[in-house]
């Protein structure tokens, strides 16, 4: 029985609506089950309560204008921990109708419904913050409908006062003598552009609120106005702390709505870029959290690896931070002679650097004082939020995708993955030095049996030919020239696909309409699902921990406010 | 020490008006200098940055800041996220509109004399961002003295810059940006039309 027939015996079961109203079918190797909208609350209730799809991943709109029966998309995606099962919900909506809101069935819907009001202005009703999110309180019109121009810029004069979440259940009390604090966005801690607004009871945080979107530099908008390849530098500046990932996961999605498979020797240069980014992730935030706790040696002896890293990057392709290395259809050229080698050679040194880094941190008192039993959160309660990555698996679940859903072959590498207990910010740095180890343990393992053949697929409708051959002779000529004037073109269709960033799920859900541009491009930032739960960790606790948990959360603006 | 970093002295002393033996220990163990280019050796030389990260050029900001590149050799180490401490604002990273208020209030509250450092192709124009939340480049907003190059800049280029603003520095070079800037977002509107190439109405 296919999983479609699955879900479709599982519906009549238990869901009792009136099933003829819903549209199951298979797209692109997805699950997606079309509804009307008074359908999908008590849909996705079902589903979380019997379909064991305990994660709700992202929540986004999109926007057809032209299209009867409703212009605006709502898209909901589903993640089954049990069985690594996705479901597609997407619901139509006309202009001005209202959908209920799912944040309370998942609280970590909220930012993201907020963010499709913003975007797209879809009313949520129920929701108790339905204020914009990304742009500046002073936008008028909703950016990322279709008729919308990209390049109207609207100024913006001033920053919000503090202002907190309306919350139903607060209760003012006069007799309190609160002080409020506002930290950033130009702080040392907040680690670019976050802004951290509280209100404190002594040294205790009564309540707290942040705001985003001082770095959303509308990547979605520009994702739009861009040919396929053209949109990979712009994924370089999601998560620039580890780019070569997220070219690794643009680029898996568009391919796999192309439905090609790259070849084994650019899986293998994917895999090493992959995890060496992840190693260099791992060393920004364990590096930054530090420096914020006091200690500035740990960013100073852990960046000397990071430079070691940059150097192979340089070897490989002339950038350091940004490389844009992966192409659709492959990579964008081959590896240098002796770079492998380079590879397995830095490697040695960075182990060295990671066993360093443990003599100095993991049996530190102060560092353990700062970071034990702080920011601590249940696995239950990650999963509501949407945690991925290491912070849901300090939480201790394990959930890996390279695990349950492995791609490139990490199926058949021998790496573990780590798991905490506690869900502090202490166990989160150790689950990050322990991935580290295991990222370089992959790395050895690939670097040593690259497969030998081509570094990318060699169809004419989707990658260009090489330098010599467009000069050398007419065939290759006219491919780059026909290609370039058409454009990479996949099928009209429309697909989700996620990799496992170095901060957790990092989705791509892509809409083709089979032109030269994507339709519509939605990234599901892992940073993003997190932290919506800071305001809720830090109230209560202590003001110099609100710094802990920032910094231990990787929160990269980029990514964050796309 | 390099040609640049020198002292230009003033020659203009008539040594025929002093003692012969004092001339001799005059010319072995003093400097004679302007004031002015005394001055200027010392801010050129120790220019405190305020980081003003935003994006990814923060991280090679911070590259430049590590052990490799090592800003201290500049004597620009001394990193203060305090504006009344700073005299370099170093702006790294995609200004968007909504952080354009912000970026001015700092610069504002930065004593003089004070200098910025466009790092990077968004900081300089919005980079490849033609998009409806980035402010074109933070010259809109603030006066800019170095420009960067790059997306993001080598650390090299960032050095380079740093060492193009000692030099202005040094030289005392006219900054008619900096003197003719005023604070575009004063709330007196009308001021608020001129400041800009184009008359910044908020229509939605």
């Amino acid at each position: 029985m296919s999983t479609i027939d699955h879900l479709k015996d599982h519906l009549k079961q238990g869901f009792n609506q009136d099933l003829e109203k819903l549209k199951i079918y298979q797209s692109f190797g997805n699950d997606v089950i079309e509804a009307p909208k008074e359908f999908v609350h008590p849909l996705l209730k079902f589903l979380k309560s019997h379909g064991h799809f305990d994660f709700l991943m992202d929540v986004c709109g999109a926007d057809y204008p032209e299209r009867e029966g409703g212009r605006f998309d709502v898209v909901y995606h589903l993640f089954s921990s049990k069985n690594a099962r996705r479901l597609r919900v997407k619901a139509r909506l006309h202009q001005g109708e209202k959908i209920p809101t799912v944040t309370d069935i998942w609280r970590g819907a909220d930012w993201f419904e907020r963010e499709a009001y913003d975007m797209f202005g879809i009313i949520f009703e129920g929701h108790n913050n339905l204020r914009r999110l990304l742009t500046h309180h002073q936008f008028k019109g909703h950016p990322l409908r279709k008729d919308y121009e990209a390049d109207h810029q609207q100024h913006c004069d001033s920053a919000l006062p503090i202002h907190f979440d309306y919350d139903p259940n607060y209760i003012e009390d006069p007799n309190k003598d609160l002080v409020p604090l506002n930290i950033g966005p130009s702080h040392p801690a907040t680690h670019g552009t976050l802004r951290v607004m509280a209100e404190l009871d002594g040294e205790t945080v009564h309540r707290a609120n942040v705001e985003l979107g001082y770095l959303h530099r509308c990547f979605e908008k520009m994702a739009e106005t861009h040919a396929y390849n053209q949109v990979i530098p712009y994924t370089d500046r999601l998560n620039y702390c580890s780019a070569p990932i997220n070219n690794v996961g643009y680029c898996k999605t568009v391919e796999k709505l192309l439905g090609v498979e790259i070849p084994p020797k650019a899986q293998a240069m994917r895999i090493i870029l992959s995890e060496l980014s992840r190693v260099i992730d791992h060393i920004v935030c364990i590096g930054a959290n530090a420096v914020d706790l006091g200690a500035l040696t740990g960013f100073f002896h852990l960046f000397t690896y990071r430079e070691m890293v940059y150097t192979l990057f340089e070897k490989l392709c002339g950038a350091r931070l940004t490389v844009s290395l992966t192409r659709v259809g492959g990579m964008a050229q081959d590896a240098p002679p002796g770079w492998f080698d380079d590879v397995l050679e830095t490697c040695k040194k960075i182990r060295e650097g990671v066993d360093q880094l443990e003599t100095l941190l993991s049996g530190n008192k102060i560092w353990i004082e700062r970071t034990r039993g702080v920011g601590a959160i249940s696995a239950e309660e990650a999963i509501q939020w949407g945690y991925t990555g290491p912070l849901l698996r300090a939480a201790g679940v394990s959930l890996d995708l390279r695990k349950v859903d492995p791609y490139y072959g990490y199926e058949t590498l021998d790496f573990d993955v780590p798991v905490g207990s506690n869900g502090d910010c202490y166990d989160r740095y150790l689950v990050r030095v322990e991935e580290m180890k295991n990222s370089l343990k992959i790395i050895e393992q690939v670097a040593k049996n690259v497969p030998s053949g081509d570094y990318t697929i060699r169809d004419k409708s989707i990658v260009l030919p090489e330098k010599k051959d467009v000069y050398g002779n007419i065939e290759g000529l006219m491919n780059h020239f026909m290609l370039v004037i058409k454009g990479l073109r996949p099928p009209a269709g429309e697909i989700y696909d996620a990799t496992e960033a170095a901060n957790g799920e990092l989705g791509f859900y892509l809409v083709s309409d089979g032109s030269a541009q994507p339709y519509r491009l939605k990234v599901r930032p892992p940073c993003f699902a997190i932290y919506q739960s800071f305001p809720k960790q830090i109230t209560g606790g202590l003001v110099a921990d609100v710094i802990t948990v920032l910094g231990s959360m990787n929160l990269i603006a980029g990514e964050l406010d796309r | 020490m390099s040609e640049e970093n020198t002292l230009k002295i003033n020659a203009s002393i008539d040594p025929k008006g002093m003692l012969p033996e004092s001339n001799s220990l005059l010319e072995s163990s003093v400097l004679t200098t302007k004031l002015d280019d005394f001055i200027a050796w010392g801010r050129k030389n120790s220019l405190w940055p305020l980081p003003y990260g935003t994006a990814c050029c923060g991280i090679e900001m911070m590259s430049v800041m590590g052990p490799r590149y090592d800003l201290a050799r500049f004597g620009a180490e001394v990193v203060r996220f305090s504006p009344r401490q700073a005299d370099l604002l170093l702006v790294a990273g995609t200004i968007t509109e909504k952080m354009a208020p912000i970026l001015v209030h700092i610069y504002e509250q930065m004593l003089e004399p004070k200098y910025v450092i466009s790092m990077g192709a968004c900081a300089s124009s919005g980079g490849f961002y033609r998009a409806y939340h980035v402010l074109q480049g933070c010259d809109k907003v603030i006066p800019v003295d170095v420009y960067v190059p790059g997306c993001p800049p080598t650390p090299e280029a960032v050095l380079d810059g740093i060492m193009a603003l000692q030099k202005m520095i040094q030289e005392g070079a006219p900054r008619p940006w900096k003197e003719n800037w005023k604070n575009p977002f004063e709330h007196t509107l009308p001021e608020i039309e001129g400041a800009f190439d184009e008359p910044r109405g908020f229509h939605g």
